[in-house]
């Protein structure tokens, strides 16, 4: 899987990743390393860079210094949708999907073909396309809603949709921001279920806060505090650290 | 419901309705005269066309179509007043062979960049290719930068100022305020006579479908439904794969060529070109012909500029004083009641009721849902 | 085409063209606050602003044909009354606009440009049908019409002085109220988050009416100071509103040193250029730059890069 002159066993290298906005450090020297197939959550009071760190590999923001290695490539150097090219996926924190399209047209939009201007002009919605669309609207409990205006969805099943156009993407990097927050606790349970199946295969990349779940499904988990790692390792490593308990777990 | 390329059954039909319209309705009931001011109001549907993709579709408002109208409407008219400045007609000129107007401003020998435009064939790529290119320019500054929304519509704004001012103030090589007039022959055809009007309303008509089937093409292309995704969640089309500046770029340089062909007809029609269709103020007019059609209209975008045109001759001439007031007052009213336009009116009100009248079980369906959205998986 | 001019020449048609360009500049600066609140604070982009400034120049010429039949001695003094006028017919016309029309657009902003362009038709028709379609020019007190004498070469208009100072303190006035102010605290507060400025208790309804209000009343006062170096027609005013909003776009739009800036780069380079070639050249050349300053960075002269 790894491309030849890069020696390093990682899927995901950060190295010395800084990002500072007018002089403050969201993001401070940050290191950490993620593995083929494995699932990390990154944990941490607010403001402590989760997201701002998930902005940067996806390109939205643009690092101060550092470097993000991805599969041999450098992310820094990379335009967004390029990035998404080299197989990294994003889910945002709120629900990012299209109000005024329905449900199959949402997913068909991130099929990955026809993705130039040209391409999606000549884009046909072949049986493949189709198949793909319905297969995997059926992982994320929405078969019956294909045509359906995604405006008319509940905020669950919005979430769900747009787990739903990343997995049509087949990243080998998912990353996914709070899948769970605002959800009833079915629909967390349901979600649950659905992550678990949709890793297989490919590296995770969580934040969450809800503790049940991260260790329901966390291979690793890195603690972040002010743009800085606090903490890294198993979830009952990191649950017994005393610095983790004192900034986030004591309360 | 089927998996057309180009038009849904509902639409098709609308279509032909317009077919019928403007080729066989209008050429019968109206004299030369009223049917060549058509021709005239139908260049300007190309414009409100091309905005419909552009910003009802991508959301980009682009306040500077009179300037794509009036460089394809400038380089057709180039062409038209070099044949009608042919040495025997300009004998009395001190010097002779050139355009009238460069000859009052004493030039004496005709400018480099009119050369080419001595050529058909060049002339009609250039109507095409000098407003794309330009638009490609100006896309590609602006949506790779990310600039776009109020910014982007006040850059075209000023872009439309410095060339108004650019020709106007460039009288020698321009004709200047007044514009180029006079213009007489196409290849030797003459393009005054009535009967030339009316070739050429049909011309022009025909010229209209082909870019309504163009844009009916791009809407129910994937890349139809991506403009209208990238209008609600930039980012997640961004993070899905898509160069978003790119199809930006496109849309903005699809409206900007329809307004290069609407300005060369315009040029052809009616027998002149002057800076007045190129300004500030003629290119928000374009915004609100299709803004009163229905921004996600393809064909709410002619209705609407035949009807605000229709309105405004008929106004002008009667209660001058009224018209502004009444072009005024339509932008409001579309803005702050009709978003959707005569479309809209048409989609909410009129169809349904019609729908129940003959009994189609076609179920009143949300109006944006019905137009954009449409394309729901063929099973 | 500076070769014809020894390097003093030069010198001293920079500084003359500097200070001609001073009026251009105060218009300019006056029309771009007032916007700079309403797009940079509200969103709100305001194609009729123009036509808000030629209200305070009809007030104006109004206040001065009055003082002229009626006061003749007070004449001196009626260009600081006018103001205050202009301000406040300026103003109430702004607010009545606010609650009519923008406070049902603010989520579509460029909706809201559509909308006051219909509205500067109208007021346009308006101006024509109650003052008539020909210009008028405002007649100044004798001690605004002469020039100071500063060398041989150099001369100021004593006009463009007094209209200078008072801008710098009409700047000042709206800079505090901006930014030192509870009120202003509100704008931005309102700017920001709408709904949860509403839920702590900030009546944003009557914080958008009056900030909208303040806006174009400053257009009024800009007005005033426009009679001195043009004409007044129910046109004019469309003539300056694309300059304004590049003079705010280009300044940056939530920046108020920004805009001031801008507004002086802007207009002195015109100013400057004039003397050198056609107006309209000047003009061109002057909004190219700006386009193309503008298409490198498009964040404008100061902006800040924050985090989303």
């Amino acid at each position: 899987m790894l491309v030849g002159h890069q020696p390093k066993p990682f899927l995901l290298s950060v190295e010395g990743l800084t990002v500072s906005f007018d002089g403050f450090k969201a993001v401070n020297d940050l290191s950490f390393y993620v593995e083929e197939n494995e699932i990390r959550v990154i944990i941490g009071p607010n403001g402590a860079g989760k997201t701002t760190v998930l902005d940067l590999i996806c390109g939205k923001t643009k690092a101060t210094s550092g470097l993000i290695e991805f599969r041999g490539k450098d992310l820094t150097k990379l335009k967004e949708n390029q990035i998404v090219k080299a197989g990294v996926g994003r889910k945002f924190q709120t629900p990012s999907i299209y109000d005024d399209l329905t449900v199959f047209e949402n997913l068909e939009i991130s099929y990955p073909r026809g993705r130039t201007v040209f391409g999606a002009l000549t884009f046909t919605r072949d049986a493949a396309v189709r198949d793909r669309v319905h297969e995997v609207a059926e992982m994320i409990f929405l078969k019956d809603r294909l045509d359906m205006s995604a405006a008319l969805l509940s905020h669950g099943q919005k979430q769900w949709l747009e787990i739903g156009m990343l997995l049509i993407q087949d990243p080998d990097l998912l990353m996914l921001d709070e899948p769970v927050a605002g959800m009833s606790v079915s629909e967390r349970a349901k979600t649950a279920e659905l992550l678990n199946r949709i890793i297989k295969d490919r590296s995770v990349l969580v934040i969450e806060h809800d503790m049940k779940f991260v260790e329901d499904i966390a291979h690793k988990v890195t603690v972040l505090h002010q743009g800085q790692i606090l903490s890294e390792g198993t979830m009952e490593k990191v649950k017994s650290d005393p610095k983790v308990i004192e900034v986030y777990l004591g309360h | 419901m089927n998996d057309s390329r180009f038009a849904t059954r509902s639409e098709l039909i609308g279509i032909l309705v317009l077919a019928v319209l403007l080729v066989v309705i209008l050429p019968l009931c109206l004299d030369v005269f009223r049917l060549n001011l058509v021709a005239k109001y139908l260049t300007y549907a190309f414009v409100a066309l091309g905005l419909v993709i552009c910003w009802g579709y991508g959301g980009i408002l682009s306040l500077g179509q009179g300037v794509f109208f009036g460089l394809g409407g400038y380089c057709m008219a180039m062409f038209l007043k070099l044949e009608a400045s042919s040495v025997e007609n300009t004998k009395i000129q001190s010097t002779p062979g050139i355009p009238d107007f460069m000859d009052w401003n004493q030039i004496t020998a005709l400018p480099f960049f009119w050369k080419p435009f001595h050529s058909l064939t060049f002339t009609i790529a250039a109507v095409i290719l000098v407003p794309g290119i330009f638009a490609l320019i100006i896309g590609a500054a602006m949506f790779k930068r990310r600039v776009g929304g109020t910014y982007f519509a006040i850059i075209t704004q000023a872009v439309a100022a410095i060339l108004t001012i650019l020709i106007v103030g460039q009288q020698g090589y321009t004709g200047g305020i007044n514009g180029m007039t006079d213009l007489r022959t196409l290849k030797g055809w003459d393009i005054r006579p009535d009967h030339a009007k009316v070739v050429l309303y049909f011309f022009e008509v025909g010229l209209l479908f082909a870019c309504i089937f163009i844009a009916q093409f791009v809407r129910h292309s994937k890349l139809g439904r991506i403009l209208v995704a990238m209008r609600d969640q930039e980012d997640r089309v961004r993070f899905s794969g898509y160069s978003v500046a790119n199809f930006k770029i496109f849309a903005f340089c699809i409206a900007a060529i329809f307004a290069a062909i609407g300005g060369a007809m315009f040029a052809l029609n009616v027998g002149f070109m002057s800076p007045s269709f190129v300004g500030i103020v003629p290119s928000i007019e374009m915004v609100i012909y299709t803004a009163v059609g229905g921004r996600l209209s393809i064909l709410g975008a002619v209705y609407g500029t035949i009807l605000v045109n229709f309105a405004k001759t008929s106004l002008s001439e009667s209660f001058p004083e009224l018209w502004l007031f009444g072009l005024g007052g339509l932008f409001i009213a579309v803005v702050l009641a009709f978003p959707n336009g005569l479309a809209g009116i048409w989609g909410d009100y009129v169809q349904p009721r019609i729908s129940k009248l003959i009994g189609t079980r076609k179920p009143k369906s949300d109006w944006t849902d019905n137009s954009v959205a449409d394309g729901a998986p063929a099973e | 085409m500076f070769g014809d001019y020894s390097i003093g020449d030069l010198g001293s048609i920079f500084v003359m063209q500097g200070f001609a360009g001073l009026i251009l500049f105060s218009v300019y600066v006056l029309m771009a606050l007032g916007l700079a609140i309403i797009f940079g604070q509200m969103g709100v982009i305001n194609m009729a602003h123009g036509e808000f400034m030629i209200l305070g120049a009809y007030v104006t010429w109004m206040t001065s044909n009055f003082f002229q039949s009626y006061l003749p001695s007070l004449f001196s003094g009626y260009f600081f009354l006018a103001m205050v006028l202009a301000f406040l017919a300026s103003g109430a016309l702004g607010m009545l606009v606010e609650w009519m029309l923008i406070r049902h657009l603010y989520k579509r902003p460029l909706d809201t440009l559509l909308a006051t362009w219909g509205l500067s038709l109208m007021l346009q028709q308006a101006y024509r049908s109650i003052f008539g379609a020909r210009e008028v020019g405002v007649e100044l007190p004798q001690w605004m019409l002469g020039s100071l004498h500063v060398t041989d070469a150099i001369e100021v208009p004593i006009n463009g002085v007094f209209v200078m100072g008072l801008t710098v303190l009409i700047t000042i006035g709206v800079a505090y109220i901006m930014f030192r102010s509870r009120w202003g605290r509100q704008v931005r507060a309102v700017v920001q988050n709408r709904i949860m400025a509403g839920a702590v208790g900030i009546n944003t309804a009557k914080v958008d009416r009056y900030t909208f209000a303040l806006g174009c009343g400053i257009a009024g006062v800009a007005g005033s100071a426009f009679t001195m170096i043009g004409s007044t027609g129910p046109t004019s005013g469309q003539l300056y509103i694309v300059d304004t909003f590049l003079v705010v776009v280009f300044g940056g739009a939530a920046s108020l040193l920004g805009t001031i800036a801008s507004a002086f780069s802007i207009s002195q380079t015109q100013s400057t250029l004039e003397f050198f070639m056609s107006g309209s050249m000047a003009k061109v050349l002057t909004l190219l730059a700006v386009v193309g300053i503008l298409m490198l960075r498009p964040q404008g002269l100061f902006a800040l890069k924050v985090r989303k």
